[in-house]
């Protein structure tokens, strides 16, 4: 699990270090162009919003960073190493969590094991160990289910533990998600359109969890939203995109007032 | 130099009906996507109506007699395994549409083996010799021996391959199963009648392989229930190697794996079962698509 | 996996204390040993008996071992008699050539049948659902026809004759029912650690979705190999098992009609439930012996032949299932030692209390 120093400076110095980098990227699907040229530095600590119209590729940036799709062209980053082309459990591995924009939570198993399997990447127990139930195996099980229930109070599902993932109702789904992606570890936390479907009061809560998690795990988060309140009260900057391309990026307020930005995606604001 | 042409012209028949049974699973998996595990077995099936037809009927005719009567036979295979393929579909697959693979095939293969016993159990286990229809008479072609049955095997073919590519191409119902095997989501809100499309594409490619059956019981004067699992399975690999949902491709495949069998067998005859699982799992390791088959990208 | 109620993190970390830990292997070898003691009893009372409840045995180690790849990590196979056949031979050649000790032949013939595992399943899970059933069964027909090509291996000075196509015979007898019983409640157990593990979870989750499995840092293609050979391995032990009772074995072993008999137990009786397959594997054994019998009571028609209606009845009975409980008949469901202490102390109106320290997430064996 993530503890709560925000930077990887041993000396202390808060020293923002470049968590994610991607540049130049491009997609192409054949003859489709999904994302084209797209360039993000992400900071240590940053909130982040990507937004844009249906279609723009906002979840391509992320099915790119995370390894589902190979970059057809440019570099991604991640703090300093190069990802492009690794598998995506390597990716996790090396400190990237996301979430699904349609919910693909392991229905048929219970809460509590959503998460303890998104711990496994953390675990060293081998086969031998779990089919001859060494103490070494019981121990790291023991603390692994131990910690994957404070995830769960924090995300407030505690009371859901024995549920099975399928029976929960939506909104405790989404936060189901975001504690399976932090028992993984990360330190780039990437968001799908978490607040989806959600009303005005469901989506406060969850900015306010958004923002609990941010700091309390010392994560660095890239958050894709169609819900412009959520977007403009918790990010420090906003990048948007259309028909795969950046058209804007800068401050929630420097973009809102873009006309770019305007003509292609906010009629109006919110 | 013969015997190679001979080889050849024997692949091609082989071929042919590979093709024939090769384009039912290709069309239903196109729009379903889905192997039809029984499909081998309404092929038998075929066979087996073209049997009784002809058995009624024939009894040392004459030639011309015995080509009407094939026809005939030919015809009434086709509309009963239509049939067939329609309440196959019905019963057994499209109430398990939504659910996952496993079901599916797991279904397939109850049917397929249902077809099987059940025709065990109404015709006996034992092969039938299938009547004399076509009479045996050979042709030089240059240096190749070229019988009577090659030719309707090829004729029959052929007509049924062309007709199925005008059927795809310049009609409606062809448009619609093009759209349903494109993307059967966007074909529903388009207003196409996607039961009835996947229902008249089960329809056609059970008539199609009923034709490869009574041509097969015609060539080998012979029919077994089991006939159809080996033939069915080397169709579906045929299929695969031409780009499973590619009609053409399916053709293709269909005459490569005869030729392919026939080259083999030509060889060491033991191998021969052992060709089409080869050309599979080489397939499916360096070109999963197939020879005509399209890359089909993942929407995550 | 059936909903419990919310619970402190107690409840979920089994209890850890000797007494409690001493007690649970108590009950565990207590219930194992009656059990074995009863069977044993039957089996011993006649022939009959004996060779049913050893195939059954058998079969269980095969639904257990094709559930651990169909039924939990989600992946499909439809040559797992190929595996059985491997190592049915490997352990044959082993014992009438080289004199090997049972155990040794046995290990190594579920050995084998592994590597066999490893070389199908590398290439083969890559691909997906259809595809990887039609490859499946296209490496179990190739078996096949390998092992029927192949009539005498010349090995130094030693003629190694495995019959071909014909098959091999003179292969002692050495399976006896405790052999079949003991080896089917160890892979059992094991198959149970396995799930039961940050291991297992993986698989499940490759099952469940694997997309999301990858990103949440599994390797699935290195989860779905594993858990093919050693579905693979539990297979070829099986074999070695049947190839000593049946004392004859021949190329059709490995082929698509017995791959398809242990596919229909494991989808029949319930997918990723060990129970169901255990329970399927004993009934379809059972019926698949009682049958032919009933059948010739009834004095059908000569034409008739009873493995075909036995084959018709199967088929329809799998057809059935699918259409009203896709996911098998136990699917889910799972038979523990927790279930029935809780059932038991339900029932004795105990409810909440002492037995609720033992609760564990998904239970134990």
């Amino acid at each position: 699990m993530a503890t709560a120093t925000a930077t990887h400076d041993p000396a202390g110095a808060t020293a923002p270090a470049t968590v994610l980098e991607c540049r130049d990227v491009s997609v192409r699907f054949g003859g489709l162009v999904a994302l084209s040229e797209f360039n993000l530095t992400l900071q240590q600590g940053e909130i982040v919003g990507l937004i844009g119209p249906n279609g723009a590729g906002k979840t391509t940036v992320f099915n790119v960073i995370t390894g589902i799709y190979r970059p057809t062209a440019g570099d991604i980053r991640l703090f300093g190493h190069s990802i492009a082309g690794l598998r995506p459990h390597r990716i996790t591995q090396m400190g990237v969590a996301r979430t699904f924009q349609n919910i693909r939570l392991f229905g048929n198993m219970t809460v509590l094991d959503n998460v303890r399997t998104a711990f496994h990447s953390r675990t060293r127990a081998g086969v031998l160990a779990a089919l001859l139930r060494t103490r070494g195996f019981h121990a790291e099980e023991q603390a692994l289910t131990r910690r994957a229930l404070e995830l769960l109070e924090i995300l407030g599902l505690s009371h859901r533990a024995g549920a099975l993932a399928r029976n929960l109702p939506y909104g405790e789904q989404r936060r189901l998600e975001i504690a399976r992606a932090l028992a993984t570890g990360p330190r780039l936390l990437l968001l799908d359109e978490p607040a989806a479907g959600m009303n005005p009061n469901e989506s406060r809560q969850l900015r306010d969890l958004i923002q609990e998690v941010h700091r309390r795990f010392g994560l660095t988060t890239l958050l894709i939203e169609h819900h412009m309140d959520v977007v403009m009260s918790i990010c420090h900057r906003v990048v948007v995109l259309d028909y795969g391309r950046t058209i804007a990026s800068g401050t929630p307020d420097e973009v809102r007032r873009n006309p770019a930005v305007i003509a292609a995606y906010l009629g109006e604001e919110r | 130099m013969d015997i190679f042409l001979q080889q050849l012209v024997n692949g091609l028949q082989v071929g042919a009906v590979y093709a024939l049974i090769a384009l039912g699973y290709t069309m239903v998996y196109g729009v379903i996507k889905m192997i039809n595990f029984a499909h081998g077995d309404v092929y038998m099936v075929g066979a087996y109506v073209a049997f009784a037809v002809a058995t009624l009927l024939a009894s040392g005719q004459t030639t011309a007699a015995g080509l009407a009567i094939f026809a005939l036979a030919m015809v009434v295979a086709m509309v009963g395994c239509a049939l067939l393929g329609a309440l196959i579909e019905r019963t057994a697959y499209r109430p398990l549409r939504g659910q996952s693979r496993m079901v599916a095939l797991t279904t397939a293969i109850g049917v397929s083996l249902l077809l099987e016993n059940l025709m065990q159990i109404i015709a006996g286990p034992n092969p039938r010799p299938f009547p004399e229809l076509i009479p045996e008479q050979t042709w030089n072609v240059g240096v190749v021996h070229v019988n009577a049955k090659f030719m309707i095997v090829l004729a029959v073919s052929l007509v049924m391959m062309v007709g199925l590519q005008y059927l795809v191409m310049h009609t409606r119902l062809g448009k619609a199963m093009r759209a349903v095997a494109y993307d059967i989501d966007a074909a529903r809100l388009m207003g196409v009648d996607v039961n009835r499309v996947i229902a008249y594409t089960f329809m056609i490619g059970s008539a199609l392989a009923a034709v490869a059956g009574i041509l097969v019981g015609t060539v080998y004067q012979r029919i077994d229930p089991f006939m159809g699992i080996l033939p069915g399975l080397k169709a579906f690999v045929a299929a695969v190697l031409g780009g499973i949902g590619n009609i053409p491709g399916a053709m293709l495949g269909g005459l490569l794996m005869g030729l392919a069998e026939v080259a083999v067998s030509s060889v060491r005859s033991q191998l021969t079962g052992a060709v089409a699982f080869v050309i599979l799992i080489a397939v499916l390791l360096f070109k999963p698509t197939g020879l005509l088959g399209e890359r089909v990208y993942d929407k995550v | 996996m059936s909903e419990l109620p919310s619970a402190q993190a107690a409840v979920w970390v089994r209890n850890p204390s000797w007494p409690a830990v001493a007690a649970r292997w108590a009950l565990q070898v207590a219930v194992t040993g009656g059990l074995y003691a009863a069977l044993q009893v039957v089996a011993g009372a006649n022939r009959y008996y004996e060779v049913v409840l050893t195939q059954a045995g058998i079969y269980v180690i095969l639904a257990v071992s094709l559930n651990l790849i169909m039924g939990y990590t989600g992946q499909l196979s439809i040559g797992h008699a190929g595996f059985m056949a491997v190592g049915a031979y490997a352990a044959a050649i082993l014992t009438k050539f080289f004199h090997a000790p049972f155990g040794l032949a046995l290990l190594a013939g579920g050995v084998v049948a592994g590597i066999a595992g490893l070389l199908v399943g590398v290439p083969s899970l890559r691909l997906r659902g259809d595809y990887l059933a039609i490859a499946t069964l296209g490496f179990g027909e190739i078996i096949s026809v390998l092992i029927a090509l192949i009539d005498e291996v010349h090995v130094g000075g030693w003629v190694i004759d495995i019959g071909g196509a014909q098959g091999m015979i003179g292969i002692p007898r050495h399976t006896t029912f405790a052999w079949t019983f003991f080896t089917a409640v160890a892979v059992i157990k094991l198959v149970w650690h396995f799930v039961h593990s940050t291991h297992g979870r993986a698989c499940i989750a490759i099952r469940e979705d694997e997309v999301a499995a990858e990103a949440m840092g599994i390797p699935t293609t290195r989860y779905k190999v594993l858990a093919f050979s050693m579905g693979a391995v539990m297979a070829g032990i099986a074999g070695g098992l049947h190839a000593h009772q049946y004392l004859y074995l021949n190329p059709a072993l490995a082929g698509f009609m017995n791959s398809v008999f242990i596919l229909v137990i494991v989808v029949i009786g319930g997918m990723g439930s060990t129970t169901g397959a255990v329970a399927a594997a004993v009934f379809f054994t059972y019926m698949n012996q009682a049958l032919p019998n009933w059948l010739q009571a009834l004095n059908l028609p000569d034409r008739i032949d009873p493995p075909a209606v036995r084959m018709v009845l199967f088929s329809v009975l799998l057809i059935v299932v699918m259409l009203v409980r896709p996911r098998g008949l136990l699917g889910g469901v799972e038979l523990t030692w927790d279930g029935v202490a809780r059932w038991v102390q339900a029932a004795l109106g105990r409810g909440h209390g002492a037995g609720r320290a033992d609760a564990v997430k998904g239970g134990r064996a």
